[in-house]
């Protein structure tokens, strides 16, 4: 049995002037300690597709899910609202593009942590013990002393190791990154990817990696769905996907990207009415 | 001296840090320490480094949004480092820029129309409303919007379409020189290639020049035809754009080298 499995997930957004359908029938599978990649433009729904895991989308009349999500045996959208709470967070932790505004800047990252570990262990005795190796874990120099940090003391790139402290420090069984180093520098990326593989060797952690960039997947992703205007278009092992795309999409999406030292006259876009 | 639109001499831009207490200054941030360039007629030179390099500050500088501590600008001839405020203000019209957040360089409560005229009413005073209405059109069909999208709100755009507008608003009075801040660094890849293209697109038909700032070499080294390298405030690497990335000489151009993925 697969440790997540969706079944033709559909999800749409309802006003009072249209319906948008955002995912039109999604199915896939996450198993233990393997990496999937969900790779499409903004809007192609593979945000809201992450965020209906744990239901964290609003609730009808505004937005309608169906389908079925599994985890580990148990319907999600049918899960009671007090077994959500420990799903989110103890079982699927998340960690987000703009670690700045994922954090809250009047509390201390250390304080902000334990909450989490608080919640999801009430009878943990060393809470800040479990908190302070949660950030040495993550390559934060001198962890006892940054418990005491503020948000606002930090770089982008120490913020996000906090957020993926905060997603450890109660080993999910599953992490969600959607899009963790899109607001970061190139140098930091490199760390923060580096630091996310060095976790899942310790670990048996599956990780779902939501990105717009290819270039993020070799010797990271073991399988990518991408996704374009709410469907799953192409679906299969990375390097298969990298070296043979099928999809006129995955070609596009893939020759977009500038290569160091290949010099190009233009960069190669999508065009979008013919792929319609 | 090598005809250059824009020559940069021993720049520097220091913040004083005062003393809570006594109005003492007790540190100094060398945000830009000592840096020199050209930029020459029609090129593009490409700034690159990490956040907190100084390659913002420099092109903020150019266009006095931060002080000079020291050292010269000079713009086509001209030193602009050291002129007052309205003595600057011609240059305004010749030297533009485009910023990174599409998000936050527009004013929500402002129409597309009202942000790209707004740079008119300031250079084009005499223009009656006619007049802009049709400028502002053809700005929008240049940058690949349409004319109708004038009455809209920034909300209504996506991330790509709004730094098409930012791009619009640049070129509405009719800039020399634009100071690109990382144009591209908040958008998917996909729309990253559009902008890019956009904007090489404008500097053939336009005879633009651009500085292009940004953390990706692999953006960079496409567009540019000169790299400069920053860390710390100082210039570390400076070569053309096919040179850099075939025999980078400084380690720290190694090490960015290093951190652009491949496959």
């Amino acid at each position: 049995m697969s440790l997540l499995q969706v079944d033709d997930l559909k999800i749409s957004f309802h006003s009072r002037e249209r319906e948008t359908v955002a995912v039109k029938g999604a199915s896939f599978t996450v198993e233990k300690g393997r990496t999937l990649a969900v790779v499409g433009e903004s809007g192609s729904g593979k945000s809201v597709t992450a965020l209906s895991l744990t239901r964290l989308l609003p609730g009808p009349p505004v937005c309608r899910v169906s389908g079925k999500i599994m985890f580990d045996g148990q319907d999600v959208l049918a899960m009671e609202q007090a077994r959500l709470r420990q799903l989110r967070g103890k079982d699927i932790a998340y960690i987000f593009q703009e670690p700045s505004s994922s954090l809250n800047p009047v509390f201390t990252v250390g304080y902000q942590i334990a909450e989490a570990v608080k919640l999801h262990f009430p009878e943990e005795s060393d809470v800040r013990g479990r908190v302070v190796k949660a950030l040495d874990q993550v390559g934060i120099r001198d962890p006892e002393k940054r418990y005491g940090a503020y948000p606002h003391e930090m770089s982008g790139g120490m913020q996000q190791r906090v957020m993926i402290a905060m997603a450890l420090a109660c080993q999910p069984k599953i992490l969600v990154a959607d899009e963790p180093t899109t607001a970061l520098d190139v140098t930091i990326q490199k760390q923060i990817m580096d630091l996310l593989r060095k976790i899942r060797q310790r670990s048996s952690m599956s990780i779902i990696l939501i990105t717009h960039n290819f270039a993020l997947l070799p010797d990271f992703a073991d399988e990518v769905l991408v996704m374009f205007r709410g469907d799953i278009v192409e679906r299969g092992e990375t390097e298969k996907v990298l070296r043979e795309p099928q999809h006129p999409y995955t070609k596009a999406l893939i020759a977009c990207i500038p290569r160091l030292g290949v010099r190009q006259k233009r960069l190669t876009t999508i065009d979008h009415a013919t792929l319609a | 001296m090598e005809k250059s639109l824009l020559f940069v001499d021993s720049l520097k831009v220091h913040y004083p840090i005062y003393s809570p207490f006594l109005r003492q200054v007790v540190d100094v941030v060398k945000a830009v320490d000592g840096v020199s360039f050209k930029v020459p007629a029609g090129k593009t030179v490409g700034l690159v480094g990490e956040s907190g390099s100084g390659k913002t500050t420099i092109g903020r500088s150019i266009v006095k949004l931060a002080p000079l501590t020291e050292g010269r600008i000079h713009y086509r001839g001209e030193d602009i480092g050291s002129l007052s405020t309205s003595q600057f203000f011609p240059y305004r019209k010749k030297i533009q820029m485009i910023f990174q957040d599409p998000f936050n360089s527009l004013n929500p409560r402002m129409t597309v129309y009202q942000a790209v005229a707004e740079p008119l009413d300031i250079h084009f005073k005499s223009w009656n409303g006619k007049q802009k209405r049709e400028r502002v059109a053809e700005l929008l069909k240049r940058v690949g919007l349409e004319a109708d999208h004038m009455e809209r709100y920034p909300h209504e755009f996506s991330g790509g379409q709004r730094q098409r507008i930012g791009i619009a608003r640049a070129l509405a009075v009719e800039p020399e020189f634009i100071i690109c801040d990382e144009p591209v660094s908040a958008l998917d890849v996909s729309v990253q290639a559009q902008i890019v293209n956009l904007l090489q697109d404008l500097q053939d038909e336009l005879g633009l020049t651009y500085l292009f700032i940004a953390h990706d070499l692999a953006v960079v080294e496409h567009i540019s035809d000169e790299v400069l390298v920053m860390t710390g405030g100082k210039i570390v690497e400076q070569a053309k754009a096919e040179a850099i990335y075939e025999n980078p000489q400084n380690d720290y151009t190694k090490k960015l080298l290093a951190a652009v993925p491949k496959f």
